[in-house]
């Protein structure tokens, strides 16, 4: 085990193979897998809607869709801003981050108050058939995401205040912004397949 | 950049790394070495491969006459239930994750797993589903009892009314283990990906590696949809929703659906890594070249894809349309290509090999023999009309124990017996492990070969009692399990015993190539430290002459000076 550098031959260089740099890798493949879950939900939904005897519950005319519309905007227009929040990252412009990082993570606030809002109003509940289920399933579980990405947010923006902190790169916060951009690209499917796919009978 | 940083030697010297030798209290620590944390999940899993095993033989020794008279039948549902749960997620991911731990980094050159402390979280997490699973024996109503697919409407019926009950904790144990092996997943493959010895090409990769690419590939396409579907049972369970509730609009089927595609895959998921293994100790045991070695290689992803598209062949006799029938049951019979490519390299290799038979290389060619018989009883089953006509009798137990213990069983013990002395630097005793194969074969044998008959002559599965027509087929099953059970004894003796006080093991017992046998036995924490070779040729050249790295000489001498 012990070795000295004298045993070394002479046509032999002493290499290693590094420990970290592959948090990113990791977390793609993550999202990856993630992405199959949510792939999951949606099959299972489209199949349930499409056969399910009697789609809407009692009293129910079908979902409003103005409000969730501005959610939907909101929320597709902070992944431009965490863009933009990188960016300056990259040019070494903290405060210019922090800003706009910040003013992702309130964007993403408004929208899980705006869904909070939304459930709220709503006639129909968690057992009202399978169209409560699946919604409730499909926003919340969204939702859940979209928390997450705030508190990871915060947790970036809380060491971008340590010193050194990028002397590694910048991987935690291009990770971040990676899964900001995976929960926008899964609520647009969502959107579409809950609010603009509307099934009357 | 980082690199004068994060060298090992500063590592060393600033973070003493707790897995120092001959000290066994480092197991029970939140070590984040992995060989420490593959020896871990071995003996976890082992454990419970015991108290899976005594469920089986409570189960065995009331079929051993017709009538229900050892346990109550609504007993006996829980226990086919939690033998087959604690089986497949506290036995086999487990046992199988500890060889990924022991052998990826390893094999690859690796310093250790890319996520060192993301693979002790995601050991420290069986234990946790562990207790949650154990503890449902528990709560009142007993444990989970709709088997371990848990078909609802079965899995969702909840008379007692509590809140925990057996089917909760054990949807709640799923997922868990579900979280756990993500952990474990994305970890593998991106060390796999990313941590590669210089000199590593793919096709440099030992078969091992191939294989538990694809098998954790698998785990991270397949799992999150039994992830998503044991979410929506739980609600359906707890919270008053209908998904698969016909009565609300919702679809059992559709429970089937997410539970086979990945418990479908996840039978690959368990057999690649062994396919892997009987690779490495093919070679080893035959002293010839892995025949085929590209094309093994490859099957291995292709089975990957084409296990992803077969899984509605367990739904046969769920009122699937004819076309879907036609479909899957075209699909099934492709995956027997890329696996007979596999058997017939391992045959090739087999093949004027000087052929030496210890034990590794008996369980490897009893559980070959199984494999290929398994395999044929697969084909016959994922063809419509004969799983029609034999769906849920004992013929389907009898061909997935041939495929689970018979093959994978066999393939795990193979492997602990091979890499037995380079990861405990101790050598094991050659007899025993020979009196403990024998008696495996003969045992499993005897246990599963006759319920091929009783199966095929209508036997139910998941029945306490049953006809007395079938009593012969039975009484000679659980002689056999009782005989597995015995064989269990000779296996302790032997690993505990050798690890104890067995001979001191040298760095390469075998002669075997590989980069894990250049490693001293056991190999330091860092594994290669900072001194990594170069890899130089493929592997398993045996008879070749031609060395594997670059100054083998070197490196053989620092392994044995050790």
């Amino acid at each position: 085990m012990t070795t000295t550098n004298t045993d070394l031959p002479l046509n032999h260089q002493p290499g290693h193979i590094k420990h970290d740099g592959h948090n990113l890798t990791g977390f793609i493949i993550f999202l990856c897998s993630e992405s199959i879950i949510f792939l999951a939900f949606f099959i299972g939904f489209a199949l349930l809607k499409t056969t399910a005897p009697e789609w809407l519950p009692e009293g129910v005319e079908g979902l409003e869709t103005r409000m969730p519309l501005i959610n939907t905007i909101v929320l597709v227009s902070s992944s431009f801003v965490a863009y933009f929040a990188e960016r300056y990252l990259h040019q070494k412009n903290l405060w210019g981050f922090r800003a706009l990082w910040l003013l992702t993570m309130a964007m993403g606030a408004y929208f899980v108050y705006g869904q909070y809002i939304e459930w709220s109003e709503l006639e129909f509940g968690l057992s009202s058939g399978v169209f409560g289920g699946t919604f409730f399933l499909l926003t919340g579980f969204h939702g859940l995401h979209v928390i997450t990405g705030i508190l990871l947010m915060a947790l970036m923006l809380l060491r971008s205040f340590r010193a050194n902190n990028y002397d590694k790169g910048d991987m935690g916060v291009t990770s971040v912004s990676l899964f900001w951009h995976f929960v926008d690209v899964i609520w647009i499917i969502l959107y579409l397949l809950i609010y603009v796919w509307q099934r009357t009978t | 950049m980082t690199s004068t940083k994060y060298d090992p030697r500063i590592l060393k010297t600033q973070h003493p790394v707790p897995g120092a030798p001959d000290n066994w209290k480092r197991f029970f620590t939140f070590n984040t070495d992995a060989k420490v944390i593959g020896i871990q999940y071995m003996c976890l899993a082992l454990i419970f491969l015991l108290i899976g095993g005594l469920l089986a033989m409570v189960m065995r020794g009331e079929l051993i006459t017709p009538p229900a008279d050892l346990v109550d039948p609504s007993v006996y549902n829980g226990l086919y239930t939690m033998h087959g749960t604690i089986m497949l997620f506290l036995f086999l991911f487990p046992v199988l994750n500890g060889f990924n731990n022991l052998l990826i980094p390893t094999m690859i050159g690796a310093p250790d797993m890319a996520f060192p402390k993301l693979n002790a979280a995601a050991f420290w997490l069986v234990p946790v589903f562990a207790i949650v699973l154990l503890a449902s024996f528990f709560v009142p109503g007993g444990p989970a009892s709709s088997g371990w697919w848990s078909y609802p409407p079965v899995s969702i019926q909840n008379p007692l009314g509590h809140f925990i009950n057996g089917q909760f904790l054990w949807i709640l144990a799923v997922a868990l283990s579900g979280v756990s092996s993500i952990m474990g997943a994305v970890n593998f493959v991106t060390t796999i990906i990313r941590m590669r010895a210089p000199g590593m090409g793919y096709f440099r990769m030992p078969v091992f590696i191939w294989t538990a690419w694809a098998a954790q590939t698998l785990q991270l396409i397949g799992l999150p949809a039994l992830t998503g579907g044991a979410i929506m049972l739980l609600f359906d369970l707890s919270f008053g929703t209908s998904f698969f509730l016909p009565e609300g609009g919702g679809d059992p089927v559709l429970y089937q659906h997410f539970f086979w595609f990945y418990s479908h895959p996840a039978v690959y998921v368990m057999v690649l890594p062994v396919f892997g293994i009987f690779s490495e100790v093919i070679t080893v045991y035959s002293r010839k070249p892995l025949f085929g070695y590209k094309f093994v290689a490859l099957a291995s992803f292709i089975i990957t894809f084409l296990g992803l598209i077969v899984w509605v062949h367990h739904m046969f006799y769920s009122g699937t349309p004819q076309w879907m029938r036609n479909l899957f049951m075209v699909t099934t019979m492709l995956i027997a290509v890329p696996t007979g490519v596999k058997v017939f390299a391992w045959l090739g290799t087999l093949w004027g090999g000087k052929i030496r038979l210890s034990t590794p290389m008996l369980f490897v060619l009893g559980g070959l023999i199984n494999f290929i018989f398994g395999g044929i009883t697969g084909v016959m089953l994922g063809t419509a009309p004969i799983d029609i006509h034999v769906g849920n009798t004992y013929f389907v137990v009898a061909h997935f124990h041939y495929i689970i213990f018979n093959t994978i069983g066999f393939g795990i013990f193979a492997g602990i017996y091979h890499w037995f002395p380079k990861f405990t630097g101790r050598m094991y005793y050659e007899g025993l492990g020979k009196v403990h194969f024998v008696l495996t074969f003969i045992g499993a044998t005897l246990n599963w070969l006759p319920l091929h008959w009783a199966g095929l002559l209508g036997m139910p599965r998941r029945v306490a009692s049953y006809d007395p027509e079938f009593a012969i087929w039975n009484v000679i099953a659980s002689i056999g399990a009782f005989m597995l059970g015995v064989a269990s004894i000779p296996f302790i003796l032997n690993i505990v015993s050798s690890w104890v006080r067995g001979p001191k093991a040298p760095a390469n017992p075998w002669n075997a190539i590989g980069l894990e046998w250049l490693l001293p036995s056991p190999p330091p924490a860092e594994n290669f430290e900072d001194d990594v070779p170069t890899v130089i040729s493929e592997p398993y050249g045996y008879g070749l002459g031609k060395p594997l790295v670059e100054d083998q000489n070197f490196y053989v001498r620092r392994s044995m000076e050790a």
